[in-house]
């Protein structure tokens, strides 16, 4: 297991109740010393989780074993099928779309996923889209609109792909129009942010009726290297942005930008993948029922209602 | 996500010559008289280089009479959501630096006697950088051309993107702007995007490329991740002509690239033929 700075601790911790759980079958006595261990353990996570920072947070948002999209594909939907391509240009492994059910409720889901093992994080790109991705996302969407499907779409991007093929092919055009068709779609769509949330790279699939948040993921409109790097010229400030950036589900909460945090299990997602992924499940659940009995274009007027307020703005008298 | 250019490479396009009668063009060092640059509305008339102008210079450019008949929302300014470090004082030095509220003009005018809504983003005020206060604006711009049922052109020159000191505000500008691009289609309402450099990440990727006509001025930088980025993250030099509207022409992302000289006969043959539909046609 890979572990963070932060939470070497728990690591050594746990490392010796694995070793001392071999030993149990001969040397029952150890029980007792596992027992008053693994107390520890908890103790050590609950004061660490509870006082984690948010550049620590960001890093447990971009922790390598966390789960990722196929996980919560795979733990949450049954007969999934996938869907490739974009029947325009070719098919983007960062994006994976498909049809299937979730405890019986049909739907399209759409998720960006990073890869785990080198060639996987080689072939998904790191988990950040091509506008090919984007629009074999907005082709899903119109699918689900013309068969009455709920769109559950599945956020966790460093951010859309920055290079040369991106560009010639219109990154800015293939977000642009799934932003104004996600605010057309006249049927419910909810999005799970589950690690990162890149900017436009992740908006381009979540505009939603509702966006739900795990614990420890993020949503921003910048990372906090870029913004540190812009702003005070000085990328080893990162931690400072993440402070300053509120990129972090409670603030995200706050700003009415996500509607539900849901919790994850001690010590984050990637110590319980089972567990989060079975929270995930029930409050998606929860939410798509809710939005599934509703009028689809009430359900519309509601969520072009909501991007609609969301603004910070004075209005001074005639100042020129 | 953000373009970035250096502060002093930004300023000696024009702001550098308060009181000088000449300068240097940017592009092929040719040394030319203000009065004659003026002329030619900042464009060099050697080797055709578009400088930088601000919102207002395009709305004299674009209008008849140079200004607009009415105002839309006059004095709409970003607040602070995040209280970011520094945001306010940097928004009280915009202002007063440039004269404006934020980085966004917006109002009714005429073009070439036709009746129009003009949006313009300055790049002048933190880049052209898209806030809430851009946002707002675009949205009550829109709001306004299907409520007088007339076109709307937005003009950019937004190299900052979404603004970063906004945060995930300002990333959702990009929806509401989109909105209101959804909602002018479905009104009818023709909505024309002029490109002008740059035009970069958050804005390129919402509204500036909703359009119905989309048109570029000549060597304007347009794009979703900045060329420096870009460059770090594949390690290899960039094509040349990589991002420039002569690029996106090529690879079919905008409808035309336009001189300076030529942008408001363009835009009016355009909303000669683009016109609101009769009430009940169609
Ligand atoms: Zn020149």
């Amino acid at each position: 297991m890979r572990f963070l700075d932060f939470e070497r601790p728990i690591y050594e911790i746990e490392k010796k109740i694995e070793e001392l759980k071999k030993l149990t079958r001969e040397h029952p006595e150890f029980a007792e010393e596992i027992k008053t261990l693994e107390e520890q353990s908890n103790r050590i996570k609950v004061r660490i989780y509870s006082q984690l920072t948010e550049w620590q947070k960001v890093q447990l948002a971009r922790h390598p074993d966390r789960p990722h999209a196929v996980d919560f594909i795979n733990g949450m939907i049954d007969d999934f099928v996938e869907l490739h391509g974009d029947r325009h240009y070719g098919d983007d492994p960062a994006i994976v779309g498909g049809i299937g059910k979730l405890e019986g409720l049909r739907l399209v889901v759409i998720g960006q996923e990073k890869g785990r093992s080198t060639n996987e994080k080689i072939r998904r790109n790191f988990g950040m889209p091509h506008p090919e991705g984007y629009r074999k996302a907005r082709r899903l969407m119109e699918l689900a609109e013309k068969f009455s499907l709920p769109v559950f779409t599945i956020v966790d991007t460093p951010g859309a792909y920055p290079g040369v093929g991106a560009e010639e092919r219109g990154q800015s055009m293939a977000i642009a129009e799934n932003l104004k068709v996600m605010l057309q779609l006249k049927t419910p769509l909810l999005t799970l942010i589950i690690g990162e949330g890149g900017s436009g790279g992740a908006l381009g699939i979540a505009v939603a009726d509702r966006v739900l948040a795990m614990q420890y993921s993020i949503y921003s409109v910048i990372s906090p290297e870029g913004c540190a790097s812009i702003i005070w010229r000085d990328g080893k400030l990162a931690p400072k942005a993440a402070e300053a950036l509120r990129l972090t589900p409670e603030h995200l909460q706050r700003l009415g930008i996500v509607d539900e945090i849901i919790e994850e299990p001690l010590g984050g997602a990637h110590r319980d993948p089972e567990t989060a992924i079975k929270s995930a499940k029930e409050r998606v659940l929860y939410h798509l029922k809710e939005l599934v009995v509703k009028d689809p274009e009430e359900v519309l007027r509601e969520r072009r209602e909501r991007y609609r307020r969301i603004g910070y703005i004075e209005e001074v008298a005639l100042s020129s | 996500m953000l373009f970035r250019r250096k502060k002093k490479e930004i300023q000696a396009e024009k702001k550098d010559l308060p009181d000088g009668l000449w300068l240097k063009c940017k592009n092929c060092g040719e040394i030319l008289y203000k009065t004659q640059l003026e002329k030619n509305l900042w464009v060099c008339p050697k080797c055709g280089y578009h400088m930088r102008i601000t919102s207002r210079d395009y709305m004299s450019i674009l209008l008849d009479d140079g200004k607009f008949e009415e105002e839309i929302a006059p004095g709409l300014r970003s607040g602070d959501p995040l209280e970011f470090p520094n945001y306010k004082e940097k928004l009280e030095t915009y202002r007063k630096k440039t004269g404006l509220d934020d980085a966004a003009l917006a109002g009714v005018g005429y073009l070439d006697g036709k009746k129009i809504v003009l949006f313009l983003t300055d790049f002048n005020f933190m880049g052209g950088s898209m806030g809430s206060a851009v946002g707002e604006k675009f949205y009550r711009a829109a709001q306004k051309a299907i409520e007088l049922r007339v076109p709307l052109v937005a003009l950019t020159a937004s190299g900052g993107g979404a603004r970063m000191h906004e945060g995930i505000i300002s990333l959702m500008q990009m929806v509401k702007t989109s909105l209101a691009c959804a909602e002018l289609d479905e009104a009818r309402i023709p909505y024309i995007n002029v490109l002008t450099d740059p035009t970069m990440a958050g804005v390129m990727a919402s509204f500036a490329s909703l359009g119905d006509v989309i048109i570029a001025e000549p060597g304007a930088l347009l794009g979703f991740t900045g060329p420096r980025v870009i460059k770090q993250t594949i390690g290899e030099e960039l094509p040349p002509g990589f991002q420039r509207s002569e690029f996106l022409l090529e690879h079919g992302m905008v409808d035309g690239v336009v001189h300076r000289k030529e942008l408001k006969a363009t835009l009016s043959k355009i909303l000669d033929v683009l016109r609101v539909p009769e009430n009940g046609e169609g």
